[in-house]
């Protein structure tokens, strides 16, 4: 009688626990995400790196003397490239996480998931305008830097409605942003670290924590 | 030291209002058809159970519309948090005494 109390408590107890875990947080975050975001910024990266290779692309980012620089054909290809990157990475990712809520027959749109594009969007905005202020201003070597910090602050801002891993990987990324503004001239190769070799090895960590 | 089985709340006695109940003291608010997917439960099931919590004053209930459609969220209220921690104290004093 008193172990049947004991088993009934225990499951009550369970249940409890993975519907709280469920209902505010999203769970079904994939780690093949991280891993296919982190190839594609490694790809990006060596795009980016190539076409730096060619002068007229040194130019981006660097004041001049006539003021705010013109958004010329170069700057465009450039921007272009990071969200092309953003883009790929992000339907990929989507792709993984979808795969892993079907599998596990979970919704992908609910509170957490919604709670977690909020807190995650505003900081993205935001990188994502002082991103384009930077180059048009001429100071194009912070846009690496800031990056990687409204990213992590992102990926923190967010971790409280997903898997809590995702806020070490955020603390990462923001401490290699503060980083690398004290090295410009390497910016990429920052960039290069923090989303493509972080992501890699968070979600290369988190898939065979959690999806294996 | 009274028995704990006697400390359990015979409302929580559903999975269901369990399942509601874990799902509101995580979140500010919860939909119904989130709490539906969440606990996997059938329309009408879920809306018994959340009349009886709603009855003793566990949960509160909000309608609102986004655009035509009803959105009725759910929130805990103070004496259904308090009444949900003190189940589960009992539940972990429960196992505790036994294992």
């Amino acid at each position: 009688m008193q172990s049947k109390n004991n088993d009934a408590s225990l499951e009550a107890l369970q249940d409890i626990r993975s519907i709280m875990d469920r209902s505010a947080r999203f769970v079904s975050l994939s780690g093949m995400s991280g891993i296919w975001a982190g190839f594609v910024a490694l790809i990006g990266a060596s795009i980016a790196h190539i076409m730096l290779q060619e002068p007229h692309y040194r130019q981006i980012g660097k004041a001049n003397e006539a003021g705010p620089q013109q958004f010329d054909a170069y700057t465009l290809h450039f921007v272009m490239l990071g969200l092309g990157v953003f883009v790929v990475a992000l339907l990929g990712a989507f792709y993984f996480t979808f795969k892993k809520a079907k599998k596990h027959s979970h919704v992908l749109w609910n509170n957490a998931s919604r709670q977690l594009l909020i807190q995650g969007f505003f900081p993205i905005m935001a990188g994502g305008v002082f991103c384009v202020t930077f180059i048009y201003y001429g100071c194009g070597l912070f846009v690496a830097p800031a990056c990687l910090v409204f990213y992590g602050l992102a990926l923190i801002s967010g971790s409280r409605h997903t898997l809590s891993d995702i806020r070490y990987l955020g603390m990462l990324d923001v401490l290699l942003g503060c980083c690398a503004i004290f090295f410009p001239g390497f910016g990429l190769y920052f960039w290069a670290a923090g989303f493509g070799i972080l992501h890699i090895f968070y979600g290369a960590m988190m898939w065979s924590k959690y999806d294996k | 030291m009274s028995n704990p089985i006697e400390q359990l709340n015979k409302i929580f006695d559903s999975r269901i209002r369990i399942g509601i109940m874990s799902a509101l003291i995580v979140n500010d608010n919860v939909n119904f058809n989130d709490l539906k997917s969440l606990i996997d439960v059938t329309d009408g099931n879920l809306a018994t159970h959340l009349k009886t919590l709603e009855e003793n004053a566990f949960i509160k209930v909000e309608k609102g519309f986004i655009g035509r459609k009803t959105n009725t969220v759910y929130s805990i209220t103070i004496t259904g948090e308090k009444a949900f921690r003190s189940h589960l104290d009992a539940l972990e004093k429960i196992i505790k005494g036994l294992s």
